[in-house]
């Protein structure tokens, strides 16, 4: 065979007419833009991993000043709001109901059992439906009855004041000195909309091809296998570049994210990460028949990396084979070159051991995207 | 040199899909300036035979050459070089008649892209609408671009597939007096089709069913390679003849046309006697020049009796 394997000329077309056809796409065109900035905005906002003012109901049948400052220094550490005081049937049917997420049951002796040094238990039910909502408001409840209290006991009750530990702990979050949910979503975000985005585009535009039946066109053409998938592939590289910019600007200018590194570093690794979800996108679509096994194909991909990354639940709290799975996926270590680029400042010594993994699973899934590819002509 | 009297010469072509034999050893001679019908029923190989000859699947056996090229292993060349028009409009909606026109010229790498393009704009009638979507285009134009595309880089060989299913019986005509225009200056055309006065245009014509070829040559050849006689009768009550000759053993074939009944067998003189003995009151039967559908109709339920495929 004379005719040469890639010719720049032919790729080309293949990029022009695939451009053209965008232009055309308005829909395509605008979720482009719409789907990075409004995820942004949208979860950037929206999502926080300490929620605060939960509604929480006070079963009480005490009235002395003790239990009253209870509750008052409930409501004043800002996680609870007291919806107000229930019986503990009411209560139950709250909870059912779902108007509260936290009651808190004061026994009726309560204040006279704490003068008498008894140690009274105060009964803390949490809907336990939702583990995160209810962590932050549980974890704060060791010091508000440490703390809170503490004008309660002075003169002749000094003696039940608790007595401080003998050393302490000073916590510092580095990297994060507020501990802002948004330092952790807004990053994540953009590896997630790149993998989105980016696999599906490339699957549908190639399964489109097949579905309206101009890829036998294209393959009665004197275009190459590698010519065709380059040049569909080469406009989803350039909207991913795009899209990235735009949620960086997001990032950056919105959210007030640090960039504490390198922008070289930033870009090279996301060419890689984008390099490897095209080749997913490639690969799904030369087993998907039509644009919605397309879809369903890129959903089943989409979703390990959406709860398997460490984007959505912290990685070291899954078992051991979960994060094998997920030390696979491209997402998880670029979750970690973004997280580590933007906010530690890291450099290539410390960011190449999460790349290679991503550049290796690009390689792989290459060399099946192209067998795959190859196999679609007979 | 043989490739040189024939465009297509390929031999023995099978190609098989899982266990389906879909072409089985098709062998098949086209030669320079001749337009050749590929005829058969709605799945008999055609699409896929087409497919083989012009590199874009590879036979699982058989051997053969397009324009001098072996279609095993230089199906690069044969694609540079060979027009070939799908069944379904395989030319994207979205985008105009110029763009798609650009689009093929880029790929083949013409020379001088953009005035080849409007050359053919000019030649298809379509200046008004180059800047039209092709999806907005109607059948018949919508073929007319596809021919102009797959004519873009002056293609020796023309490979049709079913070009005019689907288009008006006037547009049809204006396209098969361009196929002859073509074939006139040397080009030759390989043209599948269902239509039978479109076959009676070809210079030659094949039959394909089941996979298999039956039958080839010049429209005489075929018909007279089956040896069939025919009558035709024409009057009233036609529906009952048609189910009382179809019992008759010495009718091997009853076929409704229209206004009158044909009915085929190889014995012309049991034939005569079976007709004329079922006629009723107003009805006539002549003897009748075996048409190339008679033939075709014959052959189809022939090959379908003998390879045991339920209708």
């Amino acid at each position: 065979m004379n005719g040469a394997l890639f010719s720049f000329r032919r790729f080309w077309a293949v990029v022009v007419k695939e451009f053209m056809q965008l232009r055309r796409d308005r829909m395509t065109f605008a979720m482009i833009v719409a789907i990075p900035l409004v995820q942004t905005m949208l979860f950037g906002y929206a999502i926080n991993n300490d929620p605060k003012h939960l509604p929480t109901a006070v079963v009480c049948s005490d009235g002395s000043p003790l239990a009253r400052s209870l509750e008052a220094s409930l409501i004043n550490s800002g996680y609870f709001d007291v919806a107000g005081r229930m019986s503990e049937a009411e209560a139950a049917r709250a909870f059912k109901e779902g108007r509260i997420l936290f009651s808190v049951s004061i026994p009726s002796d309560f204040g006279r059992r704490v003068l008498r040094g008894e140690r009274p238990e105060v009964l803390v039910e949490a809907d336990g439906t939702d583990p995160t909502a209810a962590s932050g408001a549980l974890a704060a409840l060791a010091g508000i009855a440490a703390r809170a209290q503490a004008r309660d006991f002075q003169g002749p009750l000094a003696h039940l004041a608790p007595r401080p530990a003998p050393y302490s702990f000073a916590v510092h979050r580095r990297y994060n000195p507020e501990g802002l949910t948004r330092y952790n979503i807004v990053p994540g975000l953009m590896g997630l909309i790149l993998t989105l985005m980016t696999v599906m585009m490339t699957a549908l535009a190639v399964t489109r091809e097949r579905e309206r039946g101009t890829m036998e066109n294209l393959l009665a053409s004197p275009l190459t296998p590698l010519e065709i998938m380059a040049g569909k592939i080469l406009p989803y590289v350039a909207i991913g570049h795009i899209q990235m910019g735009i949620v960086l600007a997001a990032a950056l200018f919105l959210f007030r994210i640090p960039f504490a590194g390198d922008p070289l570093v930033f870009y090279a690794s996301s060419a890689v990460f984008m390099a490897a979800n095209l080749t997913v996108g490639v690969t799904v679509s030369s087993i998907a028949r039509n644009q919605l096994q397309a879809l369903q194909m890129t959903i089943f991909y989409f979703l390990p990396n959406l709860m398997l990354s460490g984007f959505m639940f912290p990685f070291a709290g899954m078992p051991d084979w979960a994060q094998a799975i997920g030390c696979v996926l491209p997402l998880t270590h670029f979750n970690r070159i973004v997280r580590g680029v933007l906010l530690k400042g890291s450099g290539w010594p410390e960011l190449w051991p999460e790349l290679w993994p991503i550049a290796l699973f690009a390689g792989i899934v290459l060399v099946l995207a192209v067998a795959s590819f190859r196999r679609t002509l007979d | 040199m043989d490739a040189c009297a024939h465009v297509i010469d390929v031999h023995g072509l099978t190609k098989r899909f899982g266990r389906r034999t879909v072409v089985d050893g098709v062998s098949l001679a086209v030669r320079r300036g001749e337009i050749y019908g590929f005829l058969g029923p709605n799945g008999s190989g055609k699409t896929t035979s087409i497919r083989l000859m012009c590199g874009l699947l590879t036979p699982d056996s058989g051997r053969g050459t397009c324009l001098g090229f072996d279609i095993m292993k230089e199906s690069a060349e044969i694609k540079r070089r060979v027009g070939y028009m799908t069944q379904k409009f395989s030319f994207w909606e979205d985008l105009t008649v110029r763009e798609n026109l650009d689009f093929t010229a880029r790929v083949f790498g013409l020379p001088r892209r953009r005035q080849a393009v409007e050359e053919a704009i000019e030649g298809l009638g379509l200046q008004t609408r180059a800047g039209q979507l092709a999806g907005s285009l109607s059948g018949g134009w919508k073929q007319r671009l596809a021919l102009a595309a797959c004519m873009l880089h002056k293609p020796e060989l023309l490979l049709l597939d079913e070009p005019t299913a689907g288009v008006d019986p006037a547009a049809r005509r204006d396209f098969w007096e361009e196929l002859h225009r073509l074939a006139a200056k040397g080009i030759s055309v390989l043209v599948s089709t269902h239509y039978m006065d479109e076959a009676e245009r070809c210079h030659k014509l094949a039959y394909i069913a089941y996979g298999k070829l039956l039958a080839s040559g010049t429209a005489r050849e075929i018909v007279e390679g089956q040896g069939l006689a025919t009558m035709a009768v024409q009057g009233s009550g036609l529906q009952e003849l048609h189910a009382r000759l179809l019992r008759d053993a010495r009718v091997e074939q009853a076929v409704m046309f229209g206004s009158s009944l044909h009915a085929s067998a190889r014995d012309a003189k049991a034939l005569g006697e079976a007709v004329r003995g079922a006629l009723s009151s107003g009805q006539t039967c002549t003897p009748a020049q075996t048409g190339l559908e008679d033939v075709f109709i014959f052959m189809m339920n022939a090959s379908r009796d003998s390879f045991g495929v339920r209708p």
